[in-house]
């Protein structure tokens, strides 16, 4: 086999040149055929001619073309740390300045592969915790392990839930329904204040202070006597307010009292000040008297009623004396006062150790009353205290009566403006009791006369009862006295040795004697032996005369007319007559109690047109007079009518004129 | 001279007369105002230089003892208006020449 060797002209050799220029890829074309053939050429022929080859340049087919020049070039590459997709124009509002600044330093790191490793430190805390419990899943038990020892490895070192070794454990309870409950208080109230802290007005101060405290002091030396009572009286105060404050519920309740009696009682007092008895026109004369009130205290039940007065200033409060007429039955006695505004029970109430026969409330000083009891005591009570003691006390020293005492009557305050009152009693004897400082001191007035049927040895020793006493209403020197024996004694305060008149008046015991509030001259008296009779006291003899059927136990002159009057018997009627209509008749005769009970007791109201009666089972009934009762004189036609009490005194005098 | 030291002396004399607490206007309950009172006057004794450190004493102790919150003021020459809760205000003069105003307003 003949080969063509040629020398110098290879054209198929391709062998890699290292000196190729840069710019142009590897050249990795090399062709194996070639290079075996090279080094099959190689072998064959000699080492010269390869070396020798070496310098011819074989280009690839997608190599750049440039120019000798260019190729020359040197380009310099320069290898930075310079993350290339790192932003380089960052630009960040500044608050400080208001305006976008451009950040110069820019995060340059770029992460190209992130894996987190589950290789935890031998010593580090969690790795020791994790050791620990992997010894003791070995000690539980070795299916725990198996089934975890897969997990384990991973686990242990991966769960960091917990700081401390918790097991999740929970569980759903029944919620109950919420509720909103909502509360708005009131705030505590606020006032507001303002002063002005200069030194002048500190030293003003100080400069009254110490004025008001000298004051002070002087009056408490004035009144030495009293600065014990004073003490002891701003302790109970004290002690009062700061015990429970249910003392201060008194008033109130006392209204809300009323209230309900008020309410209780409605018709009663509708009638009382409303009703006129329609039917007092077809009656002709005679009248009725309509019940309103009854007035009754338990503790009076077994008592008479003994005494009535009416309150003037007050003209809804009236006094009730208890106590009793038989001899053999002297118990207790009480003092009532009743308002017409709460019937149910009284206002004041007083306790005496004998039976009150009499009371008097003082005109002017409406809280002084005097009483007389069984037992010749007469006391003078307080309405003011709250004490149920009497302010005066008589006592065996200070001449006080032996018997009974059966009237007392306030008099106008003495020239020494010390108040005085006098009284009658079974011992004979008219008694003035003057009220000086804390005492009260008495005044034998004059002693009645003996009766005429006492033998003469006895005069002096048996005395002559008074039953009753009544003081002129203008001329104040002037009394009555009525007797047990039936005689009325006419006496003045200036003759304490005489009396001025005696008139026989009745065949019993004069239970009462009245003076006419009206005529100067006219007095009325009732007595036992069941006759009521009108006198002049100029005359010995009476005006007029009436027979009531019944022992009459009481009588009282209207305080609005004068020819009005009313009585009362002890067969339970109240008699009211009216002499400028009926000289021979009452105009009214009505039985006002049941049976077996004696009405003792009559007073009008001083205002109102009612009359309050006393029985013996010490009840107080009050009645209203109908309109007949309280008639005024008709007017005729055109003439005025004139009021007063000349008017009164006129009628009377008219009445006694014609009788003459 | 003599008129000078007298008024002097009546200056010195009547700030020893009255130099007992003075009441000028309260409405607390007894109690309260015998014992805030004293207080007050313990308080100024204490710190009679210092009206700070008085009122202090003084608001602090009223806190303590009646309820949040108290303000007090002491001094010898100041005017003032202020809301309290009823019931829970003392102004009171002492020393002849300080003043104290105790009240509460929460």
């Amino acid at each position: 086999m003949s080969v063509s060797y040629k020398v110098g002209t290879v054209k198929s050799k391709q062998s890699p040149n290292v000196n190729t220029q840069p710019k142009a890829p590897v050249v990795k074309g090399v062709k194996t055929t070639g290079k075996k053939k090279d080094e099959e050429e190689g072998i064959d022929t000699a080492d010269g001619e390869e070396w020798m080859q070496g310098k011819t340049l074989v280009k690839p087919p997608d190599q750049l073309d440039l120019t000798e020049e260019e190729l020359k070039e040197e380009i310099t590459r320069v290898l930075t740390a310079n993350n290339p997709n790192a932003p380089q124009n960052v630009v960040r509002y500044s608050f400080k300045e208001g305006c976008y600044k451009t950040i110069v330093f820019v995060d340059q790191m770029a992460i190209h592969f992130e894996l987190e490793g589950n290789l935890v430190h031998k010593e580090s805390d969690e790795g020791r915790r994790l050791m620990a419990k992997h010894t003791e899943r070995e000690d539980c038990g070795g299916d725990e392990r198996l089934e975890n020892v897969p997990i384990k490895p991973g686990k242990r070192e991966q769960k960091v839930t917990n700081q401390f070794n918790f097991i999740d454990r929970a569980s759903q309870t029944l919620n109950n329904l919420p509720r909103e409950i909502s509360c708005q208080t009131e705030p505590p109230p606020r006032a507001n204040f303002s002063a002005t802290a200069n030194q002048w007005e500190i030293y003003d101060f100080y400069v009254e202070e110490l004025q008001r405290r000298e004051k002070s002091k002087e009056k408490q030396e004035s009144q030495f006597p009293n600065k014990e009572e004073d003490r002891s009286k701003k302790k109970m105060i004290q002690a009062e307010a700061q015990s429970d404050d249910i003392s201060q519920l008194a008033k109130p309740a006392e209204i809300i009292e009323r209230m309900v009696n008020q309410n209780i009682f409605d018709e009663v007092a509708q009638d009382f000040m409303y009703f006129e008895d329609a039917a007092d026109e077809f009656r002709g004369e005679k009248g009725t008297l309509l019940p309103l009130w009854k007035f009754q205290y338990d503790k009076a039940k077994g008592l008479s009623v003994t005494a009535l007065c009416w309150n003037h200033i007050y003209s809804d409060l009236f006094a009730v004396g208890l106590g009793s007429y038989e001899f053999t039955q002297q118990e207790r006695g009480m003092l009532l006062f009743y308002t017409l505004k709460n019937p149910s029970f009284p206002e004041f109430i007083f306790n005496t150790d004998s039976g009150v026969m009499c009371v008097d409330i003082h005109e002017q000083l409406s809280y002084l009353v005097a009483v007389g009891l069984y037992d010749g005591c007469v006391s003078v009570y307080d309405l003011r205290k709250k004490s149920d003691q009497p302010m005066y006390n008589s006592i065996a020293s200070s001449g006080k009566h032996t018997g009974a005492v059966w009237q007392v009557k306030w008099q106008k305050d003495d020239l020494d403006s010390n108040h005085n009152f006098f009284s009658v009693s079974t011992d004979g004897r008219v008694v003035s009791w003057t009220l000086v400082k804390h005492e009260i001191v008495f005044t034998d007035i004059i002693k009645l006369p003996p009766v005429d049927k006492v033998p003469d040895d006895l005069k002096n020793v048996v005395a002559t009862a008074g039953t009753s006493l009544d003081f002129h209403k203008q001329k104040d020197h002037h009394f009555l006295v009525g007797t047990e024996a039936g005689k009325i004694h006419k006496g003045s305060k200036y003759y304490s040795s005489k009396f001025l008149e005696m008139y026989d008046a009745h065949f019993m015991t004069v239970s009462c004697v009245r003076w006419n509030p009206f005529h100067p001259n006219v007095f009325i008296s009732c007595g036992w032996d069941w006759m009521v009779k009108i006198w002049d006291h100029t005359i010995n003899s009476p005006v007029f005369t009436f027979e009531l059927k019944s022992s009459v136990t009481d009588v009282a002159w209207s305080p609005h007319s004068s020819t009005v009057f009313a009585a009362v018997t002890a067969d339970g009627k109240v008699h009211v007559f009216d002499l400028s209509i009926n000289k021979y008749e009452a105009l009214c005769q009505q039985k006002v109690v049941s049976k077996k009970t004696r009405l003792l007791h009559i007073e009008f109201n001083p205002v109102h047109p009612i009359i309050i009666v006393g029985d013996d089972r010490g009840r107080v009934i009050s009645l209203k007079l109908s309109p007949n009762l309280r008639k005024k004189p008709k007017e005729k036609k055109g003439q005025e009518l004139p009021k007063g009490p000349e008017v009164e005194i006129a009628k009377m005098e008219q009445l006694l004129s014609s009788l003459r | 001279m003599a008129e000078t030291g007298d008024g002097k002396k009546e200056d010195a004399d009547y700030k020893r007369l009255q130099s007992f607490p003075l009441i000028r206007h309260t409405d607390m309950p007894e109690e309260m105002r015998v014992e805030t009172m004293e207080l007050c006057v313990t308080a100024c004794e204490k710190f009679a230089s210092n009206n700070e450190s008085a009122a202090k004493m003084i608001k602090e102790s009223m806190d303590k003892k009646f309820g949040s919150s108290w303000h007090v003021v002491i001094g010898e020459g100041f005017g003032f208006e202020v809301t309290h809760e009823v019931r829970n205000l003392l102004y009171m003069f002492f020393g002849g020449s300080l003043a104290v105003c105790v009240w509460k307003c929460s």
